[in-house]
């Protein structure tokens, strides 16, 4: 089977047919944003250099090594999307990014970003931080350094990135969410059996 | 080299380790589960996992980016030599550690909401100590705490009609809800005890317990495999995707309680569950407890 790969800058044609459950590969440019990254860029309007229009967003905070004047990746992995919820749809709109590579779902605010953006979001399999490090040709610039290493706007090129597994589309699918609902009603019924079991309080 | 030069080198060495090999148990079990997983999509993230255990070994690099909040949980002999330097060589050998592995920056000061960019602060590296009578060893875990299954981690005192059928519940429901963005499969650490602090101390140290490990009081035995088992069946695979082996396992610590309140926690483990145990005796000679066949 033909790896589906997608190149920056991404463009709405790109996106718009992918669905939840889907595997792609990135090709071009990727940044890293999280946390304070997202603050800084929706509420206090500091631009960073790099155009972010159709372009690829990692919610990750790498391991870098300074070596001679260049930045080396040695180790990066996506960290919880969920805790950029509050921003992402805003910052989809300035920015114009159109891939947002993370871990674990989102929520209802971004599956309306997604929508009304043409954008989507996938996940990297947390923990896999050297395998998507060996996927990293170089890292270009770093902005935001203030913020630590963690925080920093990392720049990179990358080759193949992935798998990156879609979990929302721009239907407004959201893949970890359909999950969950079939989980809640598994949750119940297990822990109805389980109940039974653990009936230690004397009385 | 003096004792004080051995300890810290061996502590740097063994940090350097718990950052890029996982400990024995976790591996085993993380192959037991490889193997009973059916769901397509959560057997081709156990590759990409396994995948990424080799690199870090053949690339030298930490297995998770997120290297976390150094934890030691020491357990000092009361006649041990650096019994009155411990926690200043820690704190030392995080610092080298940062440098050498390489580690991530993960200390951020609070109020001041900086990141001190040594990987170090205020009570970071953080230092559990246990007291050992009339011994002249320590024993301690190293733990990388990432952010990540941090997060998820809760704590709450119950009244006792709930019974420890709530117990369950509010594990299985805070797993659910928050851990399947944690990185399973999840250590699950559950502590049972008095109050909020006890109850969370407990848990974390449930989650350090070996993988496969048993409470010693049957009843609380029955409830891990019982837990574990039904957890399991939830339908979670690897990442939180559909699947079979979502949970690594499932620890009970307990203590008795107030009649009146029924503290329960839990703290969770990502599947890159960095943990590793060493102990040393009064001339710094070490022993790894968690790492067979590894020479540091």
């Amino acid at each position: 089977m033909n790896k589906k790969i997608l190149t920056t800058p991404i463009t709405d044609e790109d996106v718009k047919s992918l669905r939840i459950g889907d595997i792609v590969y990135l090709n071009g440019t990727l940044v890293t944003c999280r946390d304070t990254g997202h603050k800084r860029r929706v509420l206090s309007g500091i631009v960073p250099r790099t155009d972010l229009k159709g372009g690829a967003v990692f919610h990750a905070g790498p391991i870098v090594k300074k070596v001679g004047d260049k930045w080396e990746m040695v180790s990066i992995g996506p960290t919880t999307s969920m805790r950029m919820e509050k921003f992402e749809k805003e910052f989809m709109e300035i920015t114009g990014a159109k891939l947002i590579i993370g871990k674990g779902g989102m929520g209802e605010k971004t599956v309306k970003g997604c929508v009304e953006n043409k954008a989507i979001h996938a996940v990297f399999p947390g923990g896999c931080a050297v395998v998507a490090a060996a996927e990293v040709l170089e890292i270009t610039d770093a902005e935001w350094l203030d913020l630590g290493m963690p925080e920093a706007f990392w720049v990179m090129e990358v080759k193949e990135f992935g798998p990156l597994i879609i979990s929302i589309d721009t239907e407004g699918n959201n893949l970890f969410e359909n999950n969950k609902a079939v989980y809640k009603e598994s949750m119940e019924k297990e822990m109805a059996e389980l109940s039974k079991k653990l009936k230690y309080m004397n009385y | 080299m003096n004792k004080t030069e051995k300890f810290l080198d061996t502590t740097v060495k063994f940090i350097n380790l718990v950052a890029k090999v996982l400990p024995d148990d976790v591996v085993e079990r993380l192959k037991l589960l490889r193997e009973k997983e059916t769901v397509t999509m959560s057997k081709a993230i156990y590759d990409s996992m396994f995948e990424n255990l080799e690199k870090a070994v053949s690339l030298d690099r930490p297995i998770c980016q997120d290297t976390g909040v150094i934890q030691f949980f020491v357990r000092v002999g009361t006649k041990f030599p650096l019994i009155d330097e411990i926690g200043d060589l820690l704190y030392k050998a995080t610092l080298e550690a940062t440098e050498k592995v390489p580690l991530r920056h993960n200390a951020v000061e609070t109020f001041v909401e900086k990141n001190t960019g040594t990987n170090t602060g205020k009570k970071v590296p953080y230092i559990d100590y246990e007291i050992v009578p009339n011994s002249s060893n320590l024993e301690m875990d190293v733990y990388m705490a990432g952010g990540g299954c941090s997060l998820p981690g809760r704590s709450t005192v119950m009244m006792p009609s709930a019974g420890y059928e709530g117990i369950a519940g509010f594990v299985a429901e805070t797993m659910v809800n928050w851990g399947i963005n944690a990185c399973p499969p999840l250590v699950v650490g559950v502590g049972i005890g008095t109050c909020v602090a006890s109850a969370a101390k407990l848990a974390k140290k449930a989650s350090l317990r070996r993988v496969g490990s048993r409470n010693p009081e049957p009843k609380a035995a029955e409830m891990e495999e019982a837990l574990e088992k039904a957890l399991g069946n939830i339908g979670i695979g690897a990442q939180g995707l559909p699947g079979k082996s979502g949970v690594l396992c499932v620890n009970i610590e307990n203590m008795a309680r107030h009649p009146s309140a029924l503290g329960a926690a839990v703290s969770f483990g990502c599947w890159a569950h960095r943990r590793g145990t060493i102990s040393f005796d009064k001339n710094m000679n070490y022993t790894l407890l968690d790492h067979k066949g590894v020479t540091l």
